[in-house]
């Protein structure tokens, strides 16, 4: 069918223009599923929460939406849109449009290098990893200019220490994850998950362990979550940097800070707990798992992404909140000298030839 | 490098922390001077939830102005109530009787253990920590519950009566109340096992917001906020009032006098006060409820709706008030914030021509600048919550 669009299309604008015009094609529909799906997990990811968290505090969470309060996402999201949009009246008014904006798009760009099986992928790019690093840092953009534009200390301290809460753990968490990098010898996460197939342990976790810890700390710290939501932390900066949006600018800050737990966790997931593959030694021992369609695979890959997201519920469920000067700590002093442990012994090993 | 910092000028930034914010408990205000995330200078300022009680008072027979001191420490009115009566009852020179005394005792200390708990919960929950929070609030509900079962109100309850307590206790509460006190310290040890030993708390609260027991004596500090210096001073041991010189306790006190001793302080508090509770109901002695002083106490309702002579004496202490001897007394209660002091100027007549408040949240938010200062944002909410303050008490 596809073959039978190109010519017809060939006809007309020639068969280069052809096949380039359908490959745009191919990857807008890729995007819209994929954003569209992504979504579809942020709003039940929100749901999740409540009802994990709930759960946990002696709560049943959401319940009068919908069966088992199904609908409650929709019913937020419709009144997140329709609420009135204020705009105070001594903010930077362009900046204060755009910052939400920023923080949205950078998280919904990263998705486009994840791989959610094999060949499951808008763009297989050769530095997804680094890739995947670089929007994540972009999107501290979002946070520093909606601190800063909104004309209000609250926000302006929310945004400064989420600045630099990002900045230093940014660095952990890339110095956590060279480790991977040094053992699969690439930074394309199909082939990191592929060569952490023909591992003999068949995740990087387990070699990985320190690399593992310091990226899984710093996970929380970059998606401002507790411990670590020091930027928003509710009873000292009422919300922090998004204190003064409302309405759908207010929305678009909640998808992206759950759409950055989702890409956390596929991250975690890709390099560390192997993707959507079971280790060799399973399926060489259940042969039969090799002839299951690719929706298993998907499902593999959402159950170890749901256990990232899981330990996200947990531990805000559980923890206190860092103070500021500790969180910078634990990431100057504790994590990055980790990462670089971590770094050496991997690198040695690897030249020795031992992993 | 000098001369960029000279290039552009550099000054503190002024935050207002409140009246209206999630950690200030109410409608304290606090005007932070911040360098950086330090703070330079804190200043409180009170008087948003100002209604006057003092003045209130004074207009109204003492009697009537009962409720009036539900409304100061709301978290905890049961105390208000019980140090109020037993001010009066002093300045009226009349005396409870047993059984009235242990029930005052046993609800006051049920009152300590619901202010305790909406603390420990708020307080945590202002360190980050969201689960304490509804686990203690769900143990403030079954005391609330229990509070409905005895007065029919909640939150502002006016049990207690000059001279007793307004109505006798059935059976069926005692059976309740006895099965929460043997339940008690198992959630307490939930409360413990989520935050005493937790990494995260610790951090934030050991060594902040130190207070040497010489300077918290020195500040006026009183109740928990104190004992956590160190200093066992505590009304119910020193001035026992009501049953507290019959029933066995201890007063936990701190060492360093740091949000975590203050902490822990109050926790021990809570266990005490469950000890006290236990040995209320175990002791309960039989008998009346109300002290037989007809010239200050109001004649039982159905005497009055039966009997000519009854309904005169209520409308004589309703409207004119008893006749009060002359003088001036200051008579102080160990409500869980601290020290609730009610000091009146007796005229002779049937309203008191001035009634005071000695109110520990006026108190102990004055402290907030001593312990916050120099100190960062993160630190003052620690101390907020630690010195624990309830505005409608601060503001009277």
């Amino acid at each position: 069918m596809i073959g039978s669009v190109t010519s017809f299309l060939a006809s007309f604008i020639g068969e280069p223009m052809a096949n380039m015009v359908l490959n745009i094609v191919i990857i807008l529909i890729k995007v819209v599923v994929v954003i569209a799906v992504t979504l579809l997990h942020v709003a039940y990811a929100t749901y999740w929460e409540r009802k994990v968290i709930g759960h946990m505090q002696l709560r049943l969470g959401p319940r009068e939406v919908g069966p088992y309060g199904l609908f409650q996402p929709f019913a937020d999201g419709i009144k997140l849109f329709f609420k009135e949009d204020i705009i105070p009246a001594n903010s930077d008014k362009p900046i204060f449009y755009l910052a939400p904006v920023i923080f949205f798009v950078s998280a919904l760009t990263s998705l486009s290098v994840l791989p959610f099986f094999d060949g499951g992928w808008v763009s297989n790019i050769n530095v997804g990893l680094l890739f995947l690093l670089g929007m994540s840092s972009i999107g501290a953009y979002g946070i520093v200019m909606s601190g800063w534009s909104s004309g209000s200390k609250y926000s302006f301290l929310g945004g400064l220490r989420s600045a630099s809460q990002v900045i230093s753990y940014e660095i952990a968490m890339g110095l956590s994850l060279v480790g991977v990098m040094i053992m699969a010898g690439t930074l394309n996460l199909t082939e990191i998950v592929k060569a952490q197939y023909n591992y003999p342990t068949g995740f990087y976790a387990l070699p990985q362990i320190l690399g593992f810890f310091v990226f899984y700390v710093a996970m929380f710290a970059e998606t401002n979550r507790l411990p670590f939501d020091l930027p928003e932390a509710e009873s000292e900066l009422v919300a922090g940097y998004f204190t003064e949006y409302s309405g759908f600018r207010f929305a678009l800050f909640f998808l992206g800070e759950y759409t950055g737990m989702l890409i956390m966790s596929s991250i975690g997931t890709l390099c560390f707990l192997g993707g959507w593959t079971l280790p060799k030694f399973v399926m060489d021992a259940l042969p039969f798992l090799g002839s299951l369609p690719k929706f298993v695979w998907v499902a593999v890959f959402l159950v170890k992404v749901y256990f990232f997201m899981f330990l996200f519920y947990w531990v805000r469920a559980t923890l206190p909140r860092y103070r500021y000067d500790q969180l910078m700590n634990i990431g100057w002093k504790v994590l990055i000298p980790l990462a670089l442990v971590n770094i050496m012994i991997t690198g040695t090993l690897k030249i020795m030839g031992w992993v | 490098m000098e001369d960029i910092e000279k290039s552009f000028e550099t000054k503190e930034l002024t935050i207002s922390l409140g009246p209206q914010h999630p950690a200030t408990h109410g409608v304290l205000r606090l005007v932070l001077q911040l360098s950086g995330e330090t703070i330079v200078k804190c200043t409180p300022y009170v008087g948003y939830l100002h209604r006057g009680v003092e003045k209130l008072g004074e207009n109204r027979t003492y009697f009537a102005a009962l409720p009036l001191t539900d409304r100061l420490d709301y978290i905890s009115s049961m105390n208000n109530n019980v140090g109020y009566v037993n001010a009066v009852e002093r300045l009226f020179g009349i005396e409870a009787p047993d059984r009235a005394k242990y029930i005052r005792t046993m609800v006051a200390e049920m009152g300590r253990i619901s202010s305790h708990i909406v603390w420990l919960g708020t307080h945590v929950l202002d360190i980050g920590a969201t689960t304490p929070f509804l686990l203690s609030m769900a143990q403030r509900e079954r005391i609330l519950d229990l509070f409905e079962m005895i007065c029919g109100a909640r939150l502002t309850v006016s049990y207690p009566r000059v001279g007793g307590v307004r109505n006798d206790i059935s059976q069926e509460f005692l059976d309740q109340l006895y099965e929460f006190v043997l339940e008690f310290p198992a959630h307490m040890d939930t409360f413990e096992t989520l935050v005493t030993e937790n990494r995260i708390w610790k951090e934030r609260t050991v060594d902040i917001g130190i207070i040497s027991a010489e300077e918290a004596v020195n500040w006026g500090l009183t109740g928990g906020t104190l004992r956590g210096s160190g200093v066992d001073y505590d009304v119910r041991k020193y001035f026992p009032y009501d049953a507290y010189d019959k029933v066995e306790f201890d007063v936990p006190v701190g060492k360093k006098g740091d949000c975590y001793d203050r902490y822990l302080v109050r926790i021990g508090e809570m266990r005490q006060a469950n000890r006290i509770i236990k040995q209320c109901i175990e002791n309960l002695p039989a008998g009346p409820v109300m002290a037989d002083a007809p010239k200050f106490t109001l004649p039982p309702k159905d005497m009055v709706l039966k009997d000519m002579e009854h309904l005169i004496h209520q409308f004589i202490l309703i409207t004119k008030g008893p006749s009060v001897p002359e003088g001036e007394i200051y008579v102080g209660s160990e409500v869980p914030k601290g020290e609730l002091g009610f000091y009146f100027i007796s005229d002779g007549t049937g309203k008191p021509y001035r009634m005071r408040v000695r109110s520990p949240s006026f108190i102990h938010a004055s402290v907030l600048p001593r312990l916050s200062e120099g100190g960062l944002i993160a630190d003052v909410i620690a101390n907020i919550g630690t010195i624990d303050i309830v505005l409608g008490e601060c503001d009277r």
